[in-house]
């Protein structure tokens, strides 16, 4: 199954816009504009990139605390999540949710979750809701390595497949749960494989290849859309930075880390449409300069939204009675 | 004016509610074809099918993340945690997802959902079935926590509670559920953050809920017979909580008792009296007194349990001790 050349070419521009946003928030918490916890996706661009781009538009999409880039390939515009990130008005959550949960209501993307697996369950809502409202929009669910060991991975996989819902677990394996290398801490770590304990088809995929992710995504939304349950894909990848802002990630080797930037998924995807005659260099070098121009643009606009109004402090809580 | 014991009251809120708005379901453990291991929610799957009386697993956390995403997708579901002690597990679930979606995500989703549980202890089911744990959900903002007395106030508020645009935890005492009371045929709903005066009484307020107000109307009756008359206000909900009609009373009373089953250390109890002396304190006649459980987990033994559980004669005692 060809990709069509069109798509190729937006999920190159997706996955240099999630680099280079990312590039941009590292930078703006190092300048003191982010605080908090702040996780980057880089390395793992081609999983919700290619991931995401084979679902339609409103199905659902729900993930992690890592969800800089979820959000972006829905398309919420650069500019409320930097402006979230800078935790000011005009931020997408209005400054009050932060780096980990980005949720755009507009875009079906039901958040970022701080929890490990906390979205799981929900996510599993999402589609029993669909379910019996008798639509066949299905919900594509993120979770890390990590989540794969929690006690409400296996509940939601159970009840997921239990009323055969239209979930596609989407697992982000990049091999450590913070620090701890998944070979410690699961018992079994062929994470696909898990599914198959709940009846569920698990399958695995090279995460670092967009292309790849994208063919077995569309296989595996349309199955799950026609009414055949749930699925697990496992998408092998690899984040080159810490955890999170403040982890140096020293607990990895440099001939590990070196190994996976060899298959950069972005290169990887430039080589393949160019050797194709899809795009030329030159192209390849707008889109760079168009996405540093968005990132640019999303920053000083961040930069000059006012902070949330203190009235704001107690909105939001309850649509009803006190404090609506 | 006909009666219903408790448990039918839950019935038949349950099947109006249903009856009227095809967005209401159920879903929990043994909720379908035993029909609630209290009889709550019997004869609810033959009229409204297994699609919307949904017997789930054993899996509390999963239970309440799936309502969330239901209900963040256009249902209203209302799901049974067969008894608050087994909330313990869906914690997570609770607090750090349902009570804080609509606030993190800067309002841009509410949650019309009700998470009901049977709670209390007085029958010898020991320390891990016998809580009274309101005070925890109290303490985090986010949720509304209904706690009624009567089969009246139950159906009122669980109608109410299912109309409501933001998640609820509707916590039902077991020992009631064979109680009755009169209920009206025609419809009617209970508002929220409304207190009700259960006993009229000059000389000392009691404040009580849930079981706790039955306790106290004893013990009013028994004060009556020294003279002294006793006023029991029921705040009915504890989010809101109508400190206004508590405030009122103390202020012709001039005395109050507040009484909780859940432990006495950081209740509920502590906070309704502290904000009872931040306001009157120059108007009381005596100090507040509380009565609650003691600070141990529940014990089996029959006797032990009585010593443990506030009961009519230790709210007579905390009474006289501020009026003789």
């Amino acid at each position: 199954m060809a990709i069509a050349a069109a798509d190729q070419v937006s999920m190159y521009r997706n996955m240099v816009l999630i680099r280079r946003f990312e590039e941009g928030v590292a930078e703006a918490y190092a300048d003191g504009f982010i605080g908090g916890f702040t996780h980057l996706y880089i390395g793992q661009e081609a999983v919700a990139t290619g991931s995401i781009s084979a679902l339609n538009h409103d199905d659902y999409v729900i993930g992690t605390y890592r969800v800089h880039a979820h959000a972006l390939c829905r398309e919420t515009p650069p500019r409320a999540l930097m402006a979230e990130l800078y935790g000011r008005s005009t931020g997408v959550c209005k400054g009050k949710g932060g780096s980990m949960h980005f949720f755009d209501a507009s875009r079906y993307m039901l958040g970022g979750y701080g929890i490990v697996g906390g979205n799981l369950p929900i996510g599993v809502g999402a589609a029993l809701s669909m379910h019996m409202q008798q639509q066949d929009r299905v919900v594509m669910n993120f979770f890390g390595d990590g989540a794969s060991n929690q006690g409400v991975f296996h509940e939601a996989l159970n009840m997921a497949k239990l009323w055969n819902l239209g979930v596609i677990f989407v697992c982000e394996n990049n091999f450590y749960g913070i620090g701890t290398d998944v070979r410690t801490s699961s018992a079994f770590n062929e994470i696909h494989k898990k599914a198959q304990g709940y009846g569920i088809p698990g399958h695995v995929v090279n995460g670092m290849d967009v292309l790849a992710v994208r063919e077995k995504c569309e296989e595996l939304v349309k199955f799950s859309r026609q009414g055949g349950g749930p699925v697990l894909l496992e998408a092998r990848c690899y984040r080159y930075q810490g955890h999170s802002m403040t982890d140096a990630g020293k607990y990895r080797s440099v001939a590990e880390a070196e190994l996976w930037r060899k298959r950069d998924p972005i290169p990887r995807l430039a080589k393949s449409m160019l050797e194709q005659g899809i795009v030329d260099q030159a192209k390849l070098d707008q889109i760079q300069q168009e996405v540093n121009e968005t990132v640019e643009d999303a920053m000083r606009f961040a930069e000059a939204s006012p902070r949330p109004a203190p009235e704001a402090l107690y909105e939001d809580l309850f649509v009803e009675g006190p404090l609506a | 004016m006909p009666e219903l014991r408790y448990y039918e009251a839950v019935q038949r809120a349950l099947a109006e509610e249903m009856a009227r708005d095809e967005r209401v379901f159920i879903l929990g453990e043994d909720v379908g074809l035993v029909g609630g291991t209290f009889r709550a929610t019997e004869g609810l799957m033959a009229e409204f099918g297994a699609r919307r009386v949904r017997d789930t697993p054993i899996a509390e956390a999963a239970i309440i993340g799936v309502a969330i995403g239901a209900a963040m997708t256009g249902l209203r579901p209302v799901a049974e945690l067969m008894t608050l002690n087994f909330g313990i597990v869906a914690m997570d679930q609770i607090i750090n997802h349902a009570s804080k979606a609509s606030y993190m995500f800067g309002g841009q989703v509410n949650l019309p959902m009700v998470i009901r549980a049977a709670a209390g202890g007085g029958t010898q089911k020991g320390a891990q079935h016998s809580h009274s744990i309101e005070s925890w959900f109290v303490n985090s903002p986010g949720i509304r926590v209904v706690i009624p007395s009567t089969p009246y106030d139950l159906k009122g508020l669980l109608k109410t509670a299912i109309r409501s645009e933001d998640p609820v935890l509707f916590i039902e005492h077991e020992m009631l559920y064979n109680s009755k009371g009169e209920v009206p045929d025609e419809e009617y709903l209970l508002p929220f953050g409304v207190a009700d005066i259960k006993r009229p009484g000059r000389d000392v307020t009691i404040v009580a809920w849930s079981k706790m107000v039955h306790e106290a109307l004893k013990a009013a009756e028994s004060l009556a017979h020294e003279g002294i008359e006793a006023e029991v206000v029921d705040p009915r909900t504890l989010d809101p909580l109508d400190i206004d009609t508590i405030l009122a009373s103390v202020m012709r009373t001039r005395r109050a008792v507040i009484v909780e089953e859940g432990w006495r250390k950081v209740g509920v109890g502590a906070e309704i009296a502290s904000q009872i002396h931040e306001t009157l304190f120059y108007e009381l006649e005596a100090p507040v007194q509380r009565v609650g459980a003691a600070d141990v987990p529940t014990p089996y033994a029959s006797n032990l349990e009585k010593l443990a559980l506030p009961d009519a004669q230790r709210i007579s005692d905390a009474v006289l001790k501020i009026t003789l």
